[in-house]
């Protein structure tokens, strides 16, 4: 099986997609010509041509606009977004508009489109090209959310998002393109070549949408976390040898409570690690859902760790990602020991 | 028939011949100057035009040949040189590590510095990232600047921006975005303001021709032309947006300008990189502004010579050797050249200048890094990161920071300058 990285794992998926079925078309700034400025798109357009593989004008708002109405006449459009930072130009479309098509028009129409943008922190982007704000989209009715974490993930839940009848919102964690990151910016930068997920079918598969993955087992506590957090976390339960369990929830709606809830029976403690601001984000609903339905067989209260609630300052990158240390002491108080 | 899906042409990709055909170029002088109070559709040929002052041979001729006297060339000259030699070095610092990103404006110098003098130091200013010829030419100074892109302890943004996401409260320059456009609705909103309150200033902002395909540039121009606001509005088409051509923003066969009188204000289409010929422009837009006859939209027709920024490779989507084909020529020599053609000027003094410039980058350069750089040296205080979310920090960021304090006084690190 080849070995990819999730940015060559992503092209692959649409790749696919866009040979498969006639009606994909992949839109966004600089994605044809030029193949994206983290080259996600790379030959798409020189492959598929100028008619599939789509240059934009600079409007996030006129590309998922335009999306729908192209949904409207049967296309299944990939629309980038060149980062989540950016996404909110778009705002008002993606909720007012691709979240209730279906919904105010009692399924007369739909809008089966996925937008992928780039996300998260750790590659000193600064305030505007270092934002989680899947919060603010899982927060919104009738569309998907959803982040993976490696290259196997990334391919075969994007081809599941394609074909997806829904909306969905493809966060991809920027961080973790080319390689792991287990969130100490000082050791060298990991590849992807000796990790298992990063062995990539070259063909078509799915993974699908609204299903967490048990990444590590374990039997002390458990871990819910996703995207970029999910290296940092497994690196920190590693560092301090506890037989933590690490839940990789992929998605965020549909959440696959069943998985995280069994998880957190079984283990009796729970952490919840993201690096999106903390107030009112997604480890809200996770920490909510998971105390609704293990309340029980809780031993500690749910802790949290996530972004601090500031924008993401530049000169202040390391202090302010929730690092290795920043996970180990919020593991080590939720196992009882005095941080 | 079947309905055709057009596909934006681009003049020339990599390997292939420069092509600017697509640039009309009028000769200098052929532009008629109406009077600052011309109806909006007066000004729509003048859209369409392009305003040139300096001829072939380096004279300023014209209606549009403003009369300045040969101090204030030499000092638009000045602040072009210093841009670039600035330019040269923080692109240098970036390669070396030292900064983690920057931005040149090759090419487009003129655009800056000649808008800088016709406007008044009273004046808001909204600019992109592409004008630090703006805050050079309001005199704030290198090491300011250079602090800024090293997220030192000088820092005006204490840490918290990109690089070259400058302000200046005291220069009149609003804080840059790196979310684009949204500059251009504000800058109108300053100018209303303005004029609700009966004062003379006004405002001017700056976006690139890529830029204008955002919502929040109809919003300006739609606002601008209710409120008759005192502004000057400037796209700035160096042809190029990251990778994609101008032509994806709507520039085929139809200028940027042109969209001022199709929304009901005034548009001019000036030489971008005629410095005498946007000096000319921008004070007949800001008289007008003034005078209470109503914005204008004013599109520089220039070029990108650099990179997109320092992450970008121009070499993948368009010819090396597009500059050298560019039928405007290069700012700086154009106003050298015609300085020179004046007995105002001349190689010597040039030479002089310039390496009095670069001297002067560098001494300032020694400054700022001795204020500290990301990676070495005096550093912000990081609990400073939590301020100025709110006015007064409320309790939730107050825990968060000691949060932060104990886990940085666990890695040794607390003892910051
Ligand atoms: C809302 C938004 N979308 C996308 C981007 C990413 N981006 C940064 S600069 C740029 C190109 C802008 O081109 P143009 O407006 O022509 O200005 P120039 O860089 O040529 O000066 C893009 C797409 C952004 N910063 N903000
Ligand atoms: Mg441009």
């Amino acid at each position: 099986m080849p070995n990819m990285n999730m940015v060559q794992a992503l092209n692959s998926a649409m790749d696919i997609m866009l040979t498969r079925d006639p009606s994909v078309v992949v839109l966004g700034e600089d994605v044809g010509y030029f193949g994206g400025v983290f080259r996600v798109t790379e030959s798409l357009q020189k492959k598929h041509g100028a008619y599939r593989v789509l240059d934009t004008p600079i409007a996030e708002g006129g590309i998922v606009g335009a999306a729908v109405g192209m949904c409207a006449n049967g296309l299944r459009p990939i629309a980038e977004i060149q980062f989540a930072d950016y996404i909110y130009p778009a705002y008002d479309q993606i909720v007012s508009e691709v979240a209730r098509l279906r919904y105010r028009s009692a399924g007369a129409f739909s809008a089966p489109l996925t937008i992928r943008t780039p996300c998260g922190g750790g590659i000193r982007g600064g305030q505007t090209h270092s934002q989680s704000p899947e919060a603010v989209f899982a927060h919104v009715s009738g569309i998907k959310t959803v982040m993976p974490s490696n290259p196997y993930d990334a391919k075969g839940m994007l081809i599941a998002a394609i074909e997806d009848d829904d909306p969905v919102i493809f966060f991809e964690p920027k961080r973790v393109y080319n390689g792991p990151f287990d969130g100490e910016p000082d050791k060298p930068a990991q590849s992807w070549a000796e990790h298992p997920k990063a062995e990539v079918p070259e063909g078509y598969y799915t993974v699908p949408i609204g299903q967490a993955a048990v990444t590590r087992e374990g039997s002390a506590l458990t871990i819910v976390t996703y995207g970029t957090m999910v290296h940092v976390s497994l690196a920190a339960a590693e560092a301090l040898g506890l037989d933590a369990e690490v839940i990789d929830i992929r998605s965020m709606v549909p959440l696959d409570i069943d998985t995280i809830a069994a998880s957190v029976s079984k283990t009796g403690r729970c952490l919840i690690a993201h690096e999106a601001t903390r107030f009112a984000g997604f480890g809200a609903e996770l920490s909510a859902s998971i105390q609704e339905h293990c309340f029980w067989n809780l031993e500690a209260p749910i802790m949290r760790v996530a972004g601090w609630d500031t924008p993401y300052p530049h000169a202040f990158e390391w202090e302010y990602f929730p690092g290795k240390r920043r996970v180990m002491n919020a593991l080590r108080r939720l196992m009882g020991e005095a941080a | 028939m079947t309905s055709r899906f057009h596909v934006p042409a681009v003049p020339a990709r990599p390997g292939e011949q420069p092509d600017f055909s697509y640039v009309k170029v009028a000769a200098a002088g052929d532009a008629p100057r109406p009077p600052i109070n011309v109806p909006v559709l007066g000004t729509a040929p003048l859209a369409e035009d392009l305003v040139r002052v300096l001829d072939d041979r380096h004279r300023a001729v014209g209606p549009w040949a403003p009369k300045l006297d040969a101090e204030t060339l030499r000092r638009g000259l000045h602040t072009m040189m210093l841009t670039r030699a600035f330019d040269d070095r923080m692109q240098r610092a970036q390669r070396q590590g030292r900064i983690t990103f920057y931005m040149r404006s090759l090419g487009e110098e003129a655009v800056s510095a000649a808008a800088a003098i016709a406007l008044r130091d009273g004046d808001m200013l909204f600019p992109s990232y592409r004008n630090q010829g703006l805050f050079l030419s309001r005199g704030l100074s290198l090491v300011d600047l250079m602090s800024q892109l090293l997220s030192n302890s000088h820092d005006m943004c204490k840490g918290r921006q990109l690089p070259v996401m400058y302000h200046s409260a005291e220069r009149r320059i609003f804080s840059i975005s790196g979310n684009l456009a949204t500059q251009f609705p504000q800058a109108v909103g300053w100018a209303m303001a303005a004029a609700i309150k009966g004062e003379t200033d006004i405002a001017a902002a700056w976006l690139g021709e890529g830029s204008t395909a955002e919502a929040d540039f109809h919003h300006a121009l739609t606002f601008a032309k209710v409120y008759k606001a005192p502004a000057v509005l400037n796209v700035v088409n160096n042809q190029w947006a990251i990778s994609t051509f101008q032509g994806y923003a709507g520039g085929e066969q139809r200028s940027f300008a042109a969209r001022g009188p199709g929304m009901g204000i005034a548009g001019l289409r000036v030489d971008g990189n005629d410095f005498l010929a946007v000096y000319a422009v921008t004070a007949w837009a800001a008289e007008r502004a003034r005078a209470g006859h109503g914005a204008t939209l004013i599109e520089h027709v220039t070029y990108r010579a650099g990179a997109h920024s320092t992450s970008d490779d121009p070499a993948r989507y368009r010819p090396k050797d597009e500059f050298d084909a560019w039928p405007l020529g290069d700012p700086v020599d154009r106003l050298k050249s015609h300085l020179v053609t004046l007995g105002e000027w001349d190689d010597a003094r040039h030479e002089s200048l310039s390496k009095e410039l670069d001297e002067s980058v560098t001494g300032a350069w020694h400054e700022a890094v001795s204020y500290g750089t990301l990676n070495e040296g005096p550093r912000l205080d990081p609990s400073l990161m939590f301020e100025d979310v709110f006015k007064e920090l409320p309790p939730h960021l107050l825990a968060q920071r000691d949060e932060l304090l104990a886990e940085l006084a666990e890695r040794g690190e607390s003892d910051h300058a």
